[in-house]
């Protein structure tokens, strides 16, 4: 019994009946049933009959990057701000194999993304047809999981697993791939909102009241624990419930670079960020604890420094989603499996009687020798250092704004300067380290956030791998703000250059167009920002601007990222930034009283 | 024909969605975290719509062997993931071995497969191929006796492995209640 093929004028896309559609008809309103209201994509053949059937779908608003990298960044800067899944769309082939990037990225920092591709029609697929890619072949080992739909019906089941896989358990990109006669072909189309059950896919898992109780006496036991913040706690929103359990026990909280906004960087207890460009006191009370609760953190390399050295004296637990992350790195003695809100919920009423305050004390002595913060001292001679932009750019936005970096020294001073006092704050990309993620992902994070002051901090050089984005910013009207730390270097492989490789900078010394008139081109602003006395009127300048603004921030073009402990080091054999040769001036603008640093 | 060290392997049995890929996620999977399989294989079962697989695959440690199988679990396609290794179980390969031998030796390369209850399946005048079913240490017991006549071809199964007992079924490890009719039904 087939309806006849109805038109569609309909704007409310959620209804319950059966209704006859298209298949391309059906992958607009699985996305609109599952509360999609912006797209990030690109159109192509194969991808034609779902791109004709969005004027179908007003209440979905489509923004056409111009690249499709930009559009996975999109999606998952989106998804990253807003705790939601982000959508992106490509044609096959090329358009696919585009996204592959922003695909890693979003895997690597379980992102919750659902990538739709278009394919080949299925009855060429294997003859090498125009653009034909085997994309799900391609993305097996950097998704979450994929689906090759090759017919109308599966449409809109398989959109729902793949939001319902996305988002579960650990989040990760999911990609669709919907071949071009399955789009073209007619289906009934029922959304069925009850839960997705796939009999393979079980996310959930409940806590072992013993191991609980186990963790508590561990805790309580310690004499020297410290607490480390990750991106899991961000991701299971457990902010509030980490504060309680800090404010019952006094235990110090260390974060990693996904972590950080997790806990508050204002509070007493906040450590600041540790690993390769953590704080010097942060690396060196770990190597010291002993006890370590690591909340939502898969002990990165970049985290660890040597395994072999790393954290000796500490007892480890290890409060962690994904049983899969257990044992893979650093051995630890209990892991706890499970959402780290619903565990610490658990666990804090178990912890009595903890009492760290010798150890505390002890951490916060180790201050005083900090290197990292002494850039903020250093005298306002003219000469404009990234950190100095970082931690004005803090000041002038009240620490409010969400910032999103890109990658390589910038992002790790922003990680050291711009202190996050709120989850889903800070965007950057931790697992992969993909430059040109900044712009993009920072577009997709205004939709999510469109009250928010939006900040792009990138160097001069990932910036120009996804610059095309500006002229998105200007078609679509999506207003950030820009910060682009130009040093002429690709800074990072430079001081790399600099520390390890005898000072031969090799390919890293780059030229870049003119950021300012390359704005303008673009029909935006921009404004060039050679010394300290600029940076707050340029920034107040950019936030009181309706569109897009790229501020220009010509820094300091052999300045390094302190302290640094060397890949695969020992945690607290740091390279310390060296003294500055006239340290007797303290005239950083902005300094204000209160301010502990 | 050198004896092969041992190394550390783990026996893993895993329900999986019967479709299209899911041998290329799975092996997908131990490429991409660098595990090595020394054999695997898939087949049917008596429910329709699931196959099983036997995993043999080095490890280093009881740790990795955690991970393994924890990886495997979190595929979306594998219903069920067990290790095996340290369970009261039933293990068993399958070779095919055609050896070079004419009729003056042929009684004696017969007479060992009588004492490895290796079945001979195919005579020619210059060969002869040899079913053997067993362990791995029983296989390779006969292959070092028959390679000095010379082995020509040499095909094995790969292990498939079942554990004892009146269990009907390999339970899912992570959710031990939950029988694998129970999760497909789901």
């Amino acid at each position: 019994m087939a309806a006849p093929l109805q038109s569609i004028t309909d704007t409310q896309p959620i209804e319950t009946g059966p209704k006859t559609l298209t298949g391309s008809q059906v992958i607009w309103e699985a996305l609109a049933n599952e509360g999609v209201k912006v797209v990030f994509g690109y159109p192509g053949g194969a991808i034609m009959p779902a791109y004709d059937a969005l004027t179908d779908y007003p209440n979905v608003r489509h923004i056409l990057v111009r690249h499709e990298q930009g559009a996975a960044h999109m999606a998952d800067g989106f998804a990253r701000a807003s705790g939601n899944v982000g959508v992106c769309i490509a044609t096959s082939g090329p358009g696919a194999t585009n996204l592959v990037t922003g695909i890693a990225t979003a895997m690597m920092d379980s992102i919750p993304m659902v990538a739709i591709t278009g394919q080949v029609p299925s009855y060429v697929i294997g003859t090498d047809a125009f653009q034909e890619t085997d994309i799900t072949g391609i993305t097996l080992p950097i998704t979450k999981h994929n689906f090759l739909v090759t017919r109308a019906e599966d449409i809109g089941p398989t959109i729902r697993k793949a939001f319902y896989i996305a988002a579960s358990g650990r989040p990760g990109p999911v990609l669709v791939d919907i071949t071009k006669d399955a789009q073209q072909a007619s289906t009934e189309y029922r959304y069925d909102g009850a839960p997705v059950r796939m009999p393979g896919y079980r996310p959930d898992r409940q806590p072992v009241s013993s191991e609980i109780e186990r963790a508590a006496d561990m805790i309580k036991a310690a004499k020297r624990p410290i607490i480390f913040c990750g991106h899991g706690v961000i991701k299971a929103n457990a902010t509030a419930a980490l504060l309680e359990l800090v404010h019952k026990t006094n235990i110090p909280v260390a974060l990693t670079l996904l972590g950080l906004g997790g806990f508050p960087a204002s509070h007493e207890r906040s450590l600041g960020m540790m690993g390769m460009h953590g704080e010097a006191w942060v690396n060196k009370a770990i190597q010291e604890a002993d006890l370590i609760i690591a909340l939502g953190m898969r002990f990165d390399d970049r985290v660890t420094g040597n395994l072999k050295t790393y954290a000796p004296n500490a007892k480890k637990i290890h409060v962690e989603l994904d049983p899969a992350e257990i044992n893979k790195n650093v051995k630890v003695d209990l892991p706890l499996l499970g959402d780290v809100r619903e565990i610490l919920r658990l666990l804090t009423p178990h912890v009595d009687g903890v009492n760290c305050r010798d150890w505390v004390q002890h951490i916060e002595d180790s201050k005083g020798d900090s290197a990292v913060r002494e850039i903020q001292h250093m005298p306002d001679n003219g000469r404009l250092f990234a950190a100095h932009v970082i931690h004005d750019l803090w000041r002038c936005t009240d620490g409010r704004a969400l910032v999103v970096t890109d990658v390589g020294q910038h992002q790790m001073w922003e990680a050291q300067y711009y202190k996050h006092d709120h989850p889903r704050k800070l965007l950057t990309s931790g697992g992969l380290g993909t430059m040109g993620f900044a712009l993009p992902a920072a577009m997709g994070a205004r939709f999510a956030c469109p009250d928010d002051d939006v900040w792009v901090i990138a160097g001069d050089g990932g910036f120009q791998m996804t610059a095309c984005e500006l002229a998105t910013c200007a078609q679509e009207g999506i207003k950030v703000n820009i910060a682009v730390i130009n040093n002429g270097f690709l800074g990072m492989v430079r001081q790399w250059q600099q520390f390890f490789y005898g000072g031969r900078y090799v390919a890293t010394p780059i030229k870049s167009p003119d950021f300012v008139k390359l704005a303008e081109a673009h029909g935006l602003k921009g404004i060039r920002v050679t010394q300290r006395d600029q940076v707050k009127a340029a920034v107040e300048e950019a936030r009181a601007c309706k569109d897009t603004v790229l501020i220009d921030f010509r820094v300091e073009q052999e300045d390094s990222v302190y302290p640094m402990v060397p890949a695969g080091a020992d945690l607290d054999k740091m390279i310390r930034r060296p003294k500055p040769v006239t340290a007797e001036e303290h005239n950083p603008i902005f300094e204000i009283g209160k301010d502990k640093i | 024909m050198t004896p092969r060290e041992a190394p550390k392997t783990h026996t893993f049995v895993a329900y999986v969605e019967d479709q299209p890929g899911v041998l290329n996620r799975v092996t997908s999977l131990f490429r991409r975290r660098n595990y090595n399989i020394v054999s695997l294989n898939v087949g049917r079962t008596h429910e329709a719509g699931i196959s099983r697989m036997t995993m043999v695959v080095e490890a280093n440690d009881d740790h990795q062997a955690r991970r393994i199988e924890a990886n495997l679990y979190k595929m979306v396609n594998v219903l069920s993931v067990e290790d095996i290794t340290h369970k009261p179980s039933v293990a068993r390969d399958l070779a095919l071995i055609k050896v070079k031998v004419g009729p003056d030796k042929r009684p004696e390369v017969l007479q060992l497969c009588e004492v490895f209850r290796a079945r001979p399946v195919d005579v020619h005048p210059d060969t002869l191929i040899v079913e053997i079913t067993g362990t791995q240490d029983k296989i390779d017991g006969l292959t070092t006796m028959l390679a000095p006549f010379g082995i020509l071809e040499l095909v094995q199964t790969g292990t498939v492995a079942m554990t004892r007992g009146d269990k009907g079924e390999a339970a899912d490890s992570a959710h031990p209640s939950t029988s694998l009719k129970a999760i497909v039904a789901a």
